[in-house]
């Protein structure tokens, strides 16, 4: 170590500063994003899921269609088969979203950064910006992927789809913008509760737990939730085949959106209320 | 360039700090000395806009910290080297710093030059020693050359090179014309640094001073006299205004080792309220002879601890002196 004294500019140059920009915040959160390594290990688990999930998925019960009942036959769905394994990618995408808040959090760096950048709003804008932006690649490289190694293992042993059939197309974007939309929904999580335990359990309960919870419920009940559990509405947009009790794509997704829009507003509020 | 009005900050039903007020000034380094829990990192949080006061308000240059348009280039801040991502290389978390205010890519190598930190630049931040997190967290208030620096504890963990380095660096800012306010529970550390003291205790403020004056003002000097007729001495230094009280062999701050008769002795006398050249020509004048004459200046610790004696919020049991 030296005893190395401060050489600069001297104090003069403050005078020719400019105020720090939202893009300024932007870079910065890319830059954070980009040089952790759980950053590129979560989206090469998404990646590989997505499509290694979906290839096997698709190739298992294209097997079985010959076998399948006539109503099974009514409601297949190759293109949705073939995108199955994003909703379980999904949960490493939420894992990732979560943590890059959370993890400030429980490392004491939030503060740092928001002696760096006190608008918070801009620090929770940035972040998830940037955030949405790289899943949004990610997600429809993933769902293209999935959907063409889908088809290729499906073709041959059951009606396979291409993207120019009615609906596919929507749904093949779709299943990589509901990922975004997840993505955007984990930061606020993340915000929200701050510890990325609690975060990464609510996550896991909003993708997996009520949903499957909803199945076992009776009736109306489940065909309530199912209509409406902004998860189970959302993932409508990843469907061709339109089944009962459900939302149309769009509307679904639309669903999905106001949630995230709800908590994300709640988020945005306490991080500018709470001391850090 | 930091300013404070009534600032109050409550936990629940703890109050970290109670209407505190200051004016921190340039060029100069002040210190902030308390004791632990005294709600000195609870004011800098305030100051930083991290925690919201329930009452009052604190600026920096005029205005609050969350409306300083381009923050680091105003304000450097140090408060907890260890709140950083340790998955993170050094020079990644300090250009992550440096985006979020436009501050150019040079700078960063400039600030590991200045904190000696080239060599680990690429390390990841769980990898570095205590003393190296440190030296990190102090680039980081230096990248945007900013005219406001606040350092929270910032010797904590530095070996004494590092302490040596860190009082140097903090002198120079300061008389570059900076504003420097850092934060101590040692006293001593505070008077080889500060040039200005605001000392808190129990969330109040109790002295905004110099440090010269504070040690003037809040310390008893007295004179350590040993003489075969001390009871004389005494009596003549009573007549003429000034306390005298039975003194143990050597005063506190110049005794080497206490011998082993260390404790009361007959010849020796601490006068307070005269100095030792009044007591000097007293004794000379009534043909007293004097073994030692001593001035004793009650150490800055013994001062600080005088003054907040009352106001230590985690007390040993017993040990009040």
């Amino acid at each position: 170590m030296t005893g190395a004294t401060i050489a600069r500019t001297g104090p003069d140059h403050r005078a020719a500063f400019r105020p720090a920009t939202f893009g300024d915040a932007l870079r910065s959160e890319w830059t954070k994003l980009r040089s952790l390594r759980s950053t590129f290990w979560a989206l090469t688990v998404t990646v590989v899921l997505g499509i290694g999930l979906g290839a096997a998925i698709s190739a298992a019960t294209a097997h079985g269609y010959a076998k399948s009942s006539a109503s099974g036959k009514l409601s297949w769905d190759p293109t949705a088969l073939s995108l199955d394994g994003m909703a379980i990618a999904s949960l490493a995408i939420a894992v990732l979203g979560v943590l890059c808040i959370s993890s400030e959090y429980s490392s004491g760096m939030i503060r740092t950064s928001l002696i760096a950048v006190p608008k918070r709003g801009r620090v929770l804008a940035a972040k998830s910006l940037v955030f949405a932006a790289v899943t949004f690649v990610v997600g429809e490289v993933t769902s293209f992927a999935a959907f063409f190694v889908g088809q290729a293992l499906i073709a041959g042993h059951a009606p396979h789809a291409a993207l120019g059939d009615p609906g596919v197309a929507r749904a093949v974007v779709g299943a990589g913008l509901l990922l975004t939309a997840l993505a955007v929904l984990s930061v606020a999580a993340g915000t929200l509760l701050r510890h990325p335990a609690a975060a990464i359990a609510a996550m896991v309960g909003v993708l997996f737990v009520l949903p499957g919870i909803a199945q076992a419920l009776p009736g109306s009940w489940g065909n309530t939730v199912n209509e409406f559990w902004p998860v189970l509405a959302g993932g409508q947009i990843t469907s061709v085949y339109h089944a009962a009790h459900t939302l149309q794509p769009w509307p679904g997704f639309g669903v999905m959106c106001l949630f995230v829009a709800i908590v994300y507003a709640i988020a945005w509020t306490l991080l500018d209320r709470r001391d850090a | 360039m930091i300013e404070a009005h009534g600032l109050v900050k409550r936990y629940g039903s703890t109050v970290a700090v109670n209407d505190l007020s200051f004016s921190i000034r340039s060029g100069m380094v002040t210190g902030f000395l308390g004791p632990n829990g005294a709600g000195k990192t609870t004011t800098m949080r305030m100051i930083l806009g991290l925690d919201a006061p329930a009452q009052g308000s604190v600026t920096v240059g005029g205005r609050s910290y969350r409306d300083l348009p381009a923050p680091m280039r105003e304000v450097g801040a140090l408060l907890d080297a260890k709140a950083v991502q340790g998955g993170r290389r050094a020079f990644d978390h300090l250009l992550c710093l440096a985006r979020s205010n436009g501050i150019p890519r040079s700078r960063v190598d400039e600030v590991l030059r200045i904190v000696g930190l080239e060599t680990v630049a690429r390390r990841r931040v769980k990898g570095l020693s205590l003393g190296m997190g440190q030296r990190l967290g102090i680039a980081s208030a230096l990248l945007g050359d900013p005219a406001v620096l606040i350092f929270d504890e910032p010797v904590n963990g530095l070996d004494p090179d590092g302490i040596h380095w860190v009082r140097t660096l903090m002198r120079e800012l300061a008389a570059e014309g900076r504003t420097v306010l850092v934060s101590s529970h040692l006293m001593s550390e505070m008077a080889l640094t500060a040039d200005h003291l605001l000392v808190i205790g129990k969330g109040r403020l109790i002295a905004d001073t110099s440090v010269d004056e504070f040690v003037r003002s809040s310390s008893q000097h007295s004179v350590h006299v040993r003489s075969p007729q001390a009871a004389e001495l005494a009596a003549l230094c009573r007549e003429a205004g000034a306390t005298v009280r039975a003194g143990s062999t050597a005063p506190a701050a110049t005794a080497p080792v206490p011998g082993p008769d260390a404790g009361t002795d007959p010849d020796v006398i601490e006068i307070t309220g005269m100095d030792s050249a009044e007591v000097g020509k007293l004794a000379a004048a009534h043909g007293i002879t004097l073994f030692e004459l001593i001035p004793v200046r009650a150490s800055l610790e013994e001062a600080f601890m005088e003054l907040t004696r009352d106001s230590v919020e985690y007390q040993a049991a017993g040990a009040t002196r």
